[in-house]
């Protein structure tokens, strides 16, 4: 058991620093930092641009794999390099990935375990009134962007503080700034801002995972061995928990890994519109601002993520599936 | 971009291989048919989908306005005879803009899922039928690709496709949509290379890019389109997606996802901006996704019978 996570560990290691790799090279060879330096009035000497650009370990002149090398020494001792405007990429880095991670784990632990009990009760009651509900309601959420569920949820904020005649749901930022008042004031404040957002995340979660976990507990009702488990006296509420539920959670856990990327970049957009300064924010704008060590500073931090995502999947994998232990 | 197939595809494989028995009594394709048009919802949402090919494409046309010209008596005005969805912060038309980002939506949607399902044939097969290291060095590039965020390099690759043509953006989001399907189509391809026929294929002497086109692949047909179905909408949202950060399609020209970019900005005062944009790309899944179920349905033997009309 050990032995398989390691060797999935060092599989997934590979697979990180590899993305990581072509990451940083094909950001440095399409974002042309000096592009912020030139058309400036009154245009800046090619020398004082080339100094800059060294400083920032951004100049296009020296080869991208000099570069390459220079960044990964930095990496090696906790030193993302410099955005362009001359800030430590870590500093900032540390600060927003506890605004991201707030928002992607609230949301997809949320999202998931409601996708699993609305696909389970969809497959229980089968052909029902809820089941036809939840079925089409789903396949709305499916087929609409992530942004546009997003920007409807704004909309419908506005609408619900209308009606409260007081500001009851935030939608700009992840607090007020310049609030004054208690522990538990501030607490509100962060909630308050926080419901959008995760909703907008786990709407989405819920309905993919209630999909697949339906079809997945409908495998099961039919087989064999949960009428043998009820055959044998246990109780159909049991039979269904215990046995049941247990066995068409593991096609979940492959879902939840390959998932986990669709989150990363439905959270981007999140955060764009609810106005979170996230790491899915950084990267949109680090992308227009030729920012090449903050692009890769966010790949490294997706595909580590997708990689946590992947081990705790052979991990439930593990947990739920007694073949994959024994080997 | 990664979207995982519906397990029930897994299933197809059983059903693919049923495929040969299969043709007794009336013609496999006549079937199909019958099952699918049997299938209310999905029937309706053919219907839908062709009407809005209909509206990208003839819409334009009776309109007297261009997406591009701009109309300067009319700056954000809302739906009226004269402009029927409203007008833009610049006088621009609202209806042709959002027919014009429908058509260029719709047809990378269905590029993407053409070249996105061709490459999963084409890798899956060959994994499949030459084994061996072909095998572990395709499936090992798979897995590559399943990990890397395809999201993150389209968009940081997206500064070398402005004032370039759209498909290479087509190819991209392709590159990066195809591998969960090859997985599958190499599992079938696997248990399709020791059937009678493709051996007997083999020893003729018959080489094996013929014995992949004409052999396996055929087999697998019905995995294959509705395969291609299902992609259209995920193509179609990660394309949107992408444009909506301004990573996909570039301006002059405009897609769903740049008009609904442009219309949330003022979403909350001036609806009609964006409502059009939303609403169409939101019908336009909607539909894709119901016609690959019934697809699917209608191709699968066993989830004939039960289910009737559900």
């Amino acid at each position: 058991m050990a032995r398989f996570l390691l060797r999935r560990l060092l599989n997934y290691t590979v697979l990180v620093a590899l993305a990581t790799t072509l990451g940083y090279f094909l950001a440095g060879a399409t974002l042309h930092p000096r592009a912020n330096y030139e058309g400036r009035n009154p245009p800046l000497p090619a020398a004082v641009i080339d100094r800059q650009l060294d400083e920032l370990n951004l100049n296009d002149h020296t080869p991208v794999v000099q570069r390459f090398g220079r960044w990964l020494n930095g990496v090696a001792h906790g030193d993302f390099g410099k955005t362009v405007a001359g800030q430590s990429v870590s500093g900032e880095m540390g600060r927003r990935m506890g605004v991201s991670l707030r928002l992607l784990i609230i949301g997809s632990v949320l999202g998931g375990l409601i996708g699993v009990g609305v696909g389970v009760l969809g497959a229980v009651r089968q052909y029902r009134l809820s089941d036809y509900a939840t079925t089409a309601f789903s396949f709305l959420i499916l087929s609409t962007p992530v942004f546009l569920v997003a920007v409807l949820l704004k909309l419908g904020a506005l609408d619900v503080n209308q009606l409260a005649g007081a500001q009851l749901l935030d939608y700009t930022g992840e607090y007020t700034p310049g609030l004054s008042g208690g522990g538990v004031h501030i607490l509100l404040d962060r909630v308050s801002h926080l419901i959008l957002p995760t909703l907008s995340i786990i709407l989405g979660q819920a309905a993919f995972f209630s999909r697949y976990q339906r079809n997945a507990m409908l495998d099961v009702l039919g087989s064999d061995f949960l009428r043998t488990a009820q055959a044998k006296g246990l109780r159909r509420r049991e039979a269904l928990i215990k046995h049941g539920l247990r066995t068409a959670l593991i096609p979940m856990a492959t879902f939840f890994a390959y998932n986990f990327g669709l989150l990363l970049t439905g959270a981007a957009f999140t955060e764009k519109i609810f106005g979170w300064h996230g790491m899915g924010e950084w990267f949109v704008d680090s992308v227009s601002n030729n920012d090449v060590n903050v692009v890769v500073a966010v790949t490294l931090f997706a595909a580590v993520l997708v990689l946590i995502a992947g081990l705790l999947s052979d991990l439930a994998y593990a947990v739920l599936d007694p073949r994959v232990r024994i080997r | 971009m990664a979207i995982p197939t519906d397990p029930i595809l897994i299933d197809l494989q059983e059903a693919a291989a049923l495929e040969a028995a299969d043709d007794a009594g009336i013609g496999r394709g006549r079937l199909v048919l019958r099952r699918f048009l049997r299938r209310r919802l999905a029937v309706g949402g053919l219907v839908v989908l062709a009407l809005l090919f209909l509206l990208a494409f003839a819409g334009p046309h009776i309109s007297r306005w261009d997406y591009q010209t701009p109309d300067f008596e009319a700056f954000l005005q809302p739906p009226s005879t004269s402009h029927w969805f409203g007008t833009s912060q610049i006088g621009q038309d609202v209806y042709a803009q959002t027919l014009r980002g429908l058509q260029k939506s719709l047809i990378i949607g269905l590029l993407t899922a053409l070249f996105s399902t061709g490459i999963a044939a084409v890798v899956g097969a060959c994994a499949g039928y030459f084994g061996g290291w072909a095998d572990r060095v395709l499936m090992w590039f798979v897995d590559l690709l399943l990990v890397l965020p395809g999201f993150l390099i389209i968009a940081i690759l997206s500064p070398t496709f402005r004032g370039r043509t759209w498909l290479l953006f087509v190819f991209l989001l392709a590159a990066f949509s195809w591998m969960i399907t090859a997985r599958v189509v190499r599992g079938l391809s696997l248990s399709l290379r020791e059937r009678e026929f493709v051996q007997a294929a083999r020893f003729m002497g018959v080489p094996p890019a013929v014995i992949i086109a004409r052999h396996l692949l055929p087999n697998m047909s019905s995995l294959l389109i509705i395969d291609a179905t299902i992609n259209v909408g995920g193509a179609i949202l990660a394309e949107t997606g992408l444009s909506y950060f301004g990573f996909g399609v570039q301006p002059p020209d405009v897609s769903l996802g740049t008009l609904i970019a442009d219309g949330t900005r003022s979403a909350l005062t001036f609806p009609w901006l964006f409502l059009f944009a939303g609403g169409l790309l939101i019908l336009t899944v909607l539909a894709v996704s119901v016609v690959g179920d019934g697809l699917r349905d209608a191709f699968d033997p066993n989830a004939a019978a039960p289910r009737g009309q559900a």
